[in-house]
């Protein structure tokens, strides 16, 4: 080196793409047996009477009443904004689910039946739920259904990316999409179940809230498996560190796999005590589901009516 | 009203366990199974290759469920067979009675022995790790632990003439460390080991653990002998010498582990030892350096 | 918005306390000879529970006599295949007992239901089973082909794990073959005299498991009584050595399980989420009142304040109060003179210098409660650095590398149990090597299992509990 090279300056070092892995492996680490001991605990919560009554409603102001099917059709989601809105017919105090959250093609049928309901639409896009397509392609459907009425785009991430470490490219397409989205929300859907270990969930968890995620979500529900109770705890100390270390507040939406009332109270209770109460609301936890709305419904009408529900008592659309 | 002496009885159909259930063979074929002393009791599944072969399957599948249990799960639900084979006591007194030509207080010691030795190895399940493994002090900065794991599926053959005590001692050792069994039921007296199997399936045995047979042994050893599927093959029940060798030459194809039929009569009553166990188990030693 | 968990207690309606029990002696319980009567009480609410007997030098004897008997007539000659079916019959009727089982613990004990449910209990069972599985393979054990039992086993437990202590004792003493008489801890008495119901509906043969109940002086006349083959005792270190000091010159066999002072050691690269659950779990589970209790963290100088930060996080969301609420993770001190011996013993550590910190619970009126406290700024010079509280009370202390991080753990009088928080293996086992513990736990803690040697090093006593070589204890080897 001559005295007129300059010396490599710590940005350079850091603006490499090697940088990504030192940061995000530099995270600490997740004890795997650890976490799922801590999970379990949490799990044996007892949630009775007052406390049961007041975290049903809460979970069913969060749910995200979901339907991605190819089989999809207008008919379909209009029935599913009617749920969304009203969700038990024969209670109207029964409070209203977060969003609706739908294929594209699907945004404005929905936005129409939902508008001013205060429900939001919620969109999958950037080639759901695979992700394996070219960028501009990814960018073009986001901004579609932005155009067509999306409050909230449910992004996936680049999951071959990221498991070949090509985390600057992860990073790119995030803070693209993010671009693309406008007023919207984005939510950033990790596919845990691809991501097959809790240091993965973490370091994705902290690239996606780097690169502007508003939400990060574990699943597309379509691989199993999907949002499990030690993936959702690892997300939401990945959340409260992040908010610690930055002042920005991320949420956090479990998704696929969540069917009963019991599941959703045993999230409800992983918040609490992990991220904390701040997060105890649809603005920064949601639950992507479809049949766990008829169970907390059900468990609704059991504290109210002192019986068991069943079947022919909820409606199926 | 007809009187207790003249009521017909519902007699039991004989059937083969595969992967928890009680499946005829895919080939529909029968024979006739006859007590000690020549009467005829009942037809039992004559088993076919497909049947073999879909018993390996369940083998298999089973294995990775099996094996990952907790071996205190292994050893809870050893003892709930136990605990039901206790419970049909009376039964297996009168099967093995008829099979082999028992007087009543002969068979039900039979019974009772059977049902000791199956208890003898459900305490094996957490203990026999600490007996076949250890820590290795080899000469340099390394943890180094040897370990026994079960080898995988295995078929054995059962003895031909022991219908319950026999049984037992060929399958429990098989099952406890962790293996899946496909068993071929003595030819001649496979009904308790049929009866057998509904205590198995009573006793929250996940299904495919033990997959039991009947039929020909010469018809349907050399099909499990040579199945490329099967870690291991137990021909102490075959009776031919050359069958038995045959056998061992189709098992070398793949490297089966062999345990060869015994040279004499067997004992069943006599301590079982820990060779029945070590037979099925591979041992798996780990390295780890010792540094700052 | 907050998340209020409403009340949620186990129903105690399972659970018939006798309002006196006597003494279960040779299959049958009785009146006392020559005792006195104790009542025991509810730490948490201070009502009284029962009252037991407080066996006298007279009783002692009759228990010996009886186990004697059984070892001579009975137990001591039986084949061990039948010996196993005994164990695990007591076994069975734990698993169908237990939650009955633990609501009396808890209720006895102070402890939080959730742990007697969930940790105590299903131990207590697996401990029965584990060992009756060895009643008939002995010559395997590795004491050679035929290794004999010691006789009469004398065996004094403690209060922290009444029923769990208890299991530890007589599992492995009857599957050796031994007969036992066992006192269980003055201020929990109840579960093991349940036990002793669960004997007689296993039917076990009379005077093959004898339960006295009494407080010190019943367990001296106990471990005195010359025709006594085998000592054990869990306890404090003290009466460890008063017992040793007694066994001198005897032929009586002794093992030991005393206090400790564990050192749980985190270094920067711990998975720190999971470690600050080790830390939480190490040293407030029980209430601290665990002989192998993490109650000193070495936190690695590099990490101390964000360690902090995160414990002091994470221990502000205890739950203290009704040990019957299922949502309760910190329950009842055990007695009042164990709640005196914590404050004094903190109010030492802010004497000394260290800087004290509890987290924010409200206690409840009545009962013994002491919050969750940490105190750090301490070094291995404080006497809370040194002696065992017994308590939910933290000592934090640092290091800077591996081996001061070693030598500041071994350095202590005790060596029960070791924590090691590290992502490196290496490390692990580097740290096991050199740890002067008898249990060394690395990226977990408070594991145990019926498979799993148990027992320490130096002043921490002596043999192990658990596993194959649990068995060596209860053997003429």
């Amino acid at each position: 080196m001559t005295a007129t090279t300059p010396l490599p300056a710590v940005a350079d070092l850091v603006n490499m793409p090697e940088a990504w892995r030192t940061l995000l492996h530099g995270l600490p680490s997740v004890d795997q047996v650890g976490a799922e001991q801590r999970a379990a605990m949490l799990a044996t919560r007892s949630i009775k009477t007052t406390s049961k009554a007041w975290a049903l409603d809460l979970a069913i102001r969060m749910v995200d009443l979901t339907t991605l099917e190819g089989a999809d059709t207008p008919g379909k989601v209009r029935a599913l904004c009617a749920k969304a809105r009203r969700p038990d017919p024969t209670d109207p105090h029964c409070p209203q689910v977060a969003a609706v959250c739908v294929y594209p093609s699907m945004v404005s049928t929905a936005a129409a039946y939902l508008a001013g309901t205060g429900i939001k639409v919620a969109s999958v896009a950037t080639a759901f739920p695979s992700g394996q397509a070219p960028l501009e392609v990814k960018l073009a459907d986001t901004r579609a259904a932005v155009a067509a009425g999306a409050d909230e785009i449910d992004m996936v991430i680049d999951r071959g990316a990221f498991l070949a470490g090509r985390y600057s490219e992860v990073f790119d397409q995030i803070a693209a999409v993010k671009q693309a989205c406008g007023n919207a929300h984005l939510k950033v859907i990790l596919e845990t179940g691809e991501l097959a270990t809790l240091d993965n969930v973490r370091r994705a968890s902290w690239l996606a809230m780097v690169a502007g995620a508003d939400f990060i979500k574990t699943s597309t529900g379509k691989v199993q498996p999907a949002a499990t109770l030690p993936v959702t705890l690892v997300m939401l100390e990945a959340v409260r560190d992040f908010r610690e270390r930055t002042g920005r507040q991320v949420g956090v939406k479990p998704a696929g796999g969540i069917r009963t009332a019991k599941d959703a109270l045993r999230y409800l209770v992983l918040v609490n005590e992990t991220a904390g109460p701040d997060w105890l609301d649809p603005a920064w936890f949601r639950f992507g589901a479809s049949s766990l709305l008829n169970d907390l419904l059900m468990q609704r009408a059991k504290l109210a009516t002192g019986h068991y529900s069943g079947h022919d008592y909820v409606t199926l659309d | 009203m007809p009187s207790e002496t003249s009521r017909l009885a519902v007699r039991k159909t004989y059937k083969l366990y595969v992967g928890g259930a009680f499946p005829r063979s895919e080939s529909g074929r029968s024979y006739p199974v006859y007590s000690a002393k020549g009467t005829w009791m009942a037809n039992a599944v004559l088993a076919s290759r497909k049947d073999v072969r879909d018993a390996v399957a369940a083998a298999r599948k089973a294995f990775p469920g099996w094996a990952g249990r907790t071996a205190y799960n292994r050893g809870q639900i050893l003892y709930r067979i136990a605990e039901m084979l206790e419970g049909r006591r009376d039964q297996f007194a009168t099967e093995v009675a008829e099979a082999e030509g028992l007087d009543r207080a002969a068979a039900l010691a039979v019974v009772d022995a059977s049902v000791d030795r199956w208890v003898w190895y459900a305490g094996w399940a957490d203990k026999i790790a600490q007996v076949l493994g250890n820590a290795n002090p080899v000469a340099g900065p390394y943890f180094n632990l040897s370990t026994p794991e079960p080898t995988g599926v295995v078929g054995v053959v059962a003895p031909a003439e022991s219908s319950l005590l026999g049984l037992v001692s060929v399958m429990a050792p098989v099952i406890v460390t962790g293996n899946t069994a496909v068993l071929l039921a003595s030819e001649e007296r496979p009904l308790p080991a049929v009866t057998f199997a509904e205590v198995l399936a009573t006793s929250d045995l996940p299904g495919g653990v033990v997959n039991l047979l009947t039929g020909r042994v010469s018809e349907l050893l050399p099909w499990l002998a040579s199945h490329f599927d099967v870690n291991a093959i137990d021909l102490t029940g075959v009776t031919d010498p050359e069958l038995a060798a045959e056998a061992e030459r189709a098992a070398a194809e793949n490297l089966k582990r062999v345990v060869r039929p015994p040279q004499g009569p067997v004992d069943w009553s006599a301590d079982p030892g820990l060779e029945r166990m070590t037979a099925f188990v591979e041992t798996k030693t780990v390295w780890h350096p010792k540094g700052m | 918005m907050t998340f209020e968990y409403a009340p949620a207690p186990e129903s105690t309606s399972i659970v018939d306390i006798r309002p006196s029990y006597g003494l279960f002696i040779d299959g049958e319980f009785r009146d006392s000879i020559d005792g006195d009567t104790i009542k025991t009480i509810n730490p948490a609410t201070e009502e009284v529970l029962s009252e037991v007997v407080a066996a006298g030098p007279r009783d002692v004897a009759a228990a010996v006599e009886a186990a004697r008997r059984a070892y001579q007539t009975v137990w001591g000659t039986m084949p061990g295949t039948e010996r196993a079916k005994y164990l695990y019959r007591i076994a069975r009727i734990i698993q169908e007992r237990s939650r009955e089982l633990a609501v009396l613990e808890t209720i006895d004990n102070g402890k939080p239901i959730r742990e007697s449910r969930d940790v105590d209990l299903p131990l207590v069972a697996a401990h029965f089973f584990y060992y009756a599985g060895w009643a008939d393979k002995l010559s395997y054990a590795g004491f050679g082909p035929h290794p004999r039992p010691l006789g009469v086993a004398a065996q004094v437990i403690p209060w922290n794990f009444p029923l769990l202590m208890l299991a530890w004792k007589i599992a492995p003493a009857l599957a050796c073959g031994n007969t036992v008489v066992l006192k269980p801890a003055e201020t929990t008495p109840l579960t093991a005299l349940v036990f002793a119901e669960i004997c007689q509906q296993a039917d076990l043969p009379p005077g093959v498991v004898n339960i006295i109940t009494g407080a010190g002086e019943t367990g001296r006349h106990l471990v005195e009584h010359p025709d006594v083959d085998k000592i054990a005792f869990t306890g404090s270190t003290e009466v460890g050595r008063q017992i040793a000091r007694a066994a001198a010159g005897t032929r009586k066999r002794l093992t030991l399980e005393l206090g400790g002072k564990a050192a749980n050691i985190v270094f920067d690269d711990a998975p720190l989420d999971q470690a600050v659950e080790g830390i939480v779990n190490g040293i407030f589970f029980n209430q601290g009142h665990v002989c192998c209790a993490g109650s000193r963290l070495l936190v690695q100088e590099s990490i101390h304040d964000e360690l902090l930060t995160a414990l002091k996080r994470r221990i502000s969301l205890l739950r203290l109060g009704d040990p019957l609420d299922k949502n309760t993770d910190i329950g009842a001190i055990n007695s009042a003179a164990q709640l005196e011996r914590i404050r004094a013993l903190s109010e030492i550590g802010e004497l000394e210098g260290a800087e004290r910190w509890s987290a924010p619970c409200p206690l409840p009126d009545r009962g013994f409660w002491f919050p969750p406290t940490v105190f750090t700024g301490v070094s291995q010079a404080h006497r809370i650095a040194r002696e065992e509280i017994f308590g939910p009370v933290l000592s934090v202390l640092t290091f800077r590398t591996p081996e001061e991080a070693v030598a500041k753990a071994n350095n202590t009088p005790y060596g029960l149990s070791a924590g090691i928080w590290t992502e490196k293996g290496s490390r692990i086992l580097w740290m096991a090597d050199r740890l002067r513990a008898g249990v060394v736990w690395a990226n977990t803690f408070n594991k145990f299992d019926p498979s799993s040697p148990f027992g320490g090093y130096k002043e921490s006593g002596y043999g192990r509990e658990g596993g194959r070589h649990g068995l060596e204890a209860y053997l003429a080897v």
